[in-house]
């Protein structure tokens, strides 16, 4: 019996893939989070997920170090953040517009800059082998957790503290509840704003490089195919709370793994609607938890998608 | 205003087209800086500017045959704009475009086997009947749920979009696969009577004249009739409209369903006209580019035209900037991600440049 597990490999897959594919959309949904409660929303994030892929790739080729790639994916990610943030603050500009806008430069610059990169191989990220205490190897790769991953967890607790409890949460929460009373504070609302959005694409970059450095592990033109935009849609699920993030992120890594679980075990067919299962649920869960008559609980007061 | 009525009668005709110059004004002005910005990044890229203009002038615009490539890409351009553009006039930001003319495209080409037996007068305007009733579903739904549950019509659209590519090559490779397209999967191809013709004396197809034909109704819908002039209202005040009585709800679902119909009529146009069946090439990002497209027309479909027949010149001389000037596929992708944000940013220039200011 040691090695065949006959159907309960589907479930044991899925809570391994679960954590393996969450990891990405946890990224990018706790920095919109952070963006969206200042009051703005970063459409763009699909851009920046896809540009920290292809600039984490390019430099772990480069240097031989993935931890470098994550860093310079964070830094691409920032800096488009703060493209974003500094466009929105000129007034008259719709923020959503913006977004798509960076989604259309973001990709485009990934993919004219990452061409060289499709090639070469980089180094991977290390996993932390948490299921050692198993004899079952499917146990032990379910468990085998990237760095990453314990990361974004400790990332989601220490966000939703410090959106309770300390200064610069509760600055960030005037900010995205209301301008007026935020400018009657004397803060400067726009450059809030600006830096929420420039750390939320940090976050955004760092999901890339998951994506290119961990899992699945290279760096090609389709990587994303609308993680970020769907880790943008579940902020609105997981009503704008880092550790509801966290389930949520869990919930659609669940659902991304189940079509590759049911194929190793032989069920083959539809394998492209599988593939568009990922949409087909976050599209769902939008449609379940928006409202068309009162404001969202837990919405941002500022915040244009829900106004 | 009455006030400064005597003052400004003498120059008043001056000063009133100075005031209409400035929607087309700073688009342009917008497009240029954008195209510098391109030009300067070139620079980084060790490339000429000038080079890469004279090859788009060259492959998009500088001969015959240049200009029916740009015509040919401008049909699909034209209406993947107005599914844009249409709903937009409501202030909703439909992007999704791309999934319409993918399934529309799909609807087309699924009945060439039911139709094989049909005169083409019959079977044309069928296939474009079922594209644009797809598209109307795809994109209605999304102006649906964004009036009857509150989802934003933005995020809806696009993963209406990624579901339809999916259905498509689920479809494609599926139930509906012409088992005699080894390399390529796609539906079975179109009988030559229900294929699309060339307009007389051009290859160009007949897609870019009702893709024309539905800017100027389109124009005419959205200045000319009250059902237009309820839907600006809408757009500008949602509020107002409906203490008005407007009914919004339908106002949302007729726009949206009519920029569907249109993305769905460009995929048929584009199987029955140009690729003869439903494949993967459906996908070409023209719902992507009309966008774009839209928003640098400022959502009125008459500088759809001109705007679509630019960026298609872009577009089919894409291959001969890449050959000549030994760049990446995605150049085209950064140039249009440049420009558009540009006119964004372009947004917030509107009464602030002192050459568009009363002086009275």
């Amino acid at each position: 019996m040691e090695n065949d597990l006959g159907l309960w490999a589907v479930p044991l897959a899925v809570v391994g893939g679960a954590i393996r594919v969450s990891t990405p959309i946890l990224f990018v949904s706790l920095g919109e989070t952070l963006t969206e409660r200042s009051g703005r929303i970063n459409l763009g994030l699909e851009g920046t997920l896809v540009l920290g892929a292809m600039t984490g790739y390019a430099t772990a080729v480069l240097t031989g170090s993935p931890w470098a790639g994550v860093a310079v994916a964070a830094l691409a990610g920032a800096l488009f953040g703060l493209l974003h943030g500094l466009i929105c603050s000129m007034g008259r500009v719709n923020d959503i517009a913006v977004g798509i806008a960076m989604m259309l430069l973001g990709t485009g610059l990934a993919f004219y800059f990452g061409k060289p990169y499709i090639q070469p191989a980089a180094p991977d990220l290390p996993a932390i082998p948490l299921g050692g205490w198993s004899s079952l190897p499917q146990v032990r790769s379910a468990l085998n957790v990237n760095a990453l991953f314990l990361i974004g967890i400790a990332a989601a607790l220490a966000l939703a503290w410090a959106l309770r409890s300390t200064r610069p949460g509760l600055i960030l929460r005037v900010v995205g509840d209301s301008t007026d009373a935020a400018r009657a504070m004397g803060l400067n609302p726009a450059l809030i704003r600006t830096g929420a959005t420039a750390l939320g694409g940090a976050f955004a970059g760092i999901g890339g490089a998951y994506l290119s450095l961990y899992y699945p592990g290279s760096w090609n033109e389709g990587i994303s195919s609308g993680q970020g935009l769907m880790a943008v849609a579940l902020v609105i699920f997981a009503r704008w709370s880092p550790i509801n993030c966290l389930w949520a992120a869990l919930l659609f890594g669940g659902a991304g793994a189940l079509g590759p679980a049911l194929q190793s075990v032989g069920v083959t067919q539809g394998y492209y609607l599988f593939y568009a299962a990922p949409y087909v649920l976050t599209l769902g869960v939008l449609i379940a938890t928006s409202s068309p008559s009162r404001a969202l609980a837990g919405a941002p007061g500022e915040l244009s998608i829900t106004k | 205003m009455v006030v400064a009525e005597p003052t400004m009668r003498g120059t008043g005709g001056a000063l009133a087209l100075v005031r209409r110059a400035e929607p087309v004004a700073i688009p342009v002005l917008a497009l240029v800086a954008g195209l510098a910005v391109f030009g300067l990044f070139l620079l980084t890229q060790g490339r000429s500017p000038l080079a890469f203009m004279a090859h788009v002038w060259q492959g998009g615009f500088g001969s015959a045959f240049s200009w029916q490539n740009t015509l040919t890409r401008a049909a699909p351009l034209l209406m993947a704009a107005l599914c844009v553009a249409l709903p937009a006039r409501l202030g909703l930001v439909v992007i999704g475009g791309e999934g319409a003319i993918v399934l529309g495209g799909v609807a087309a080409g699924a009945l060439a086997l039911p139709l094989a037996a049909m005169p083409g007068p019959v079977g044309i305007p069928l296939m474009a009947l079922a594209a644009m009733a797809v598209g109307v579903v795809w994109i209605g739904a999304a102006g649906a749920l964004r009036h009857y549950r509150g989802v934003n019509e933005t995020i809806s659209s696009l993963l209406l979009s990624y579901i339809a590519i999916a259905l498509m090559n689920h479809l494609v490779e599926g139930p509906l696969r012409d088992p005699a397209s080894l390399n390529k999967p796609s539906t079975a191809p179109l009988p030559e009577a229900l294929r699309v013709g060339d307009l007389p004396g051009l290859s160009v197809h007949w897609g870019l004249v009702f893709g024309i034909l539905a800017c100027v109704l389109s124009w005419v819908l959205v200045e000319r009739t009250t059902w237009g002039f309820a839907a600006r209202i809408a757009g500008g005040n949602v509020r107002a409209a409906q203490v008005q009585g407007l009914p919004v709800g339908k106002l949302i679902l007729g726009f949206a369903a009519l920029g569907g119909a249109f993305a769905g009529l460009a995929g048929f146009f584009e199987v029955a006209a140009v690729h003869g069946s439903a494949n993967a090439s459906l996908a070409a990002g023209y719902g992507y580019t009309g966008i774009l497209i839209a928003f640098l027309a400022r959502h009125n479909a008459l500088a759809i035209i001109p705007v679509a027949i630019l960026l298609a010149g872009f577009d089919a001389s894409s291959g001969l900037v890449q050959r000549r000037m030994d760049l990446p596929d995605a150049t085209m992708q950064v140039l249009q991600g440049i420009v558009f944000m540009a006119i964004l940013m372009s947004d917030a220039a509107y009464g602030r440049l002192p050459v568009f200011k009363a002086k009275g």
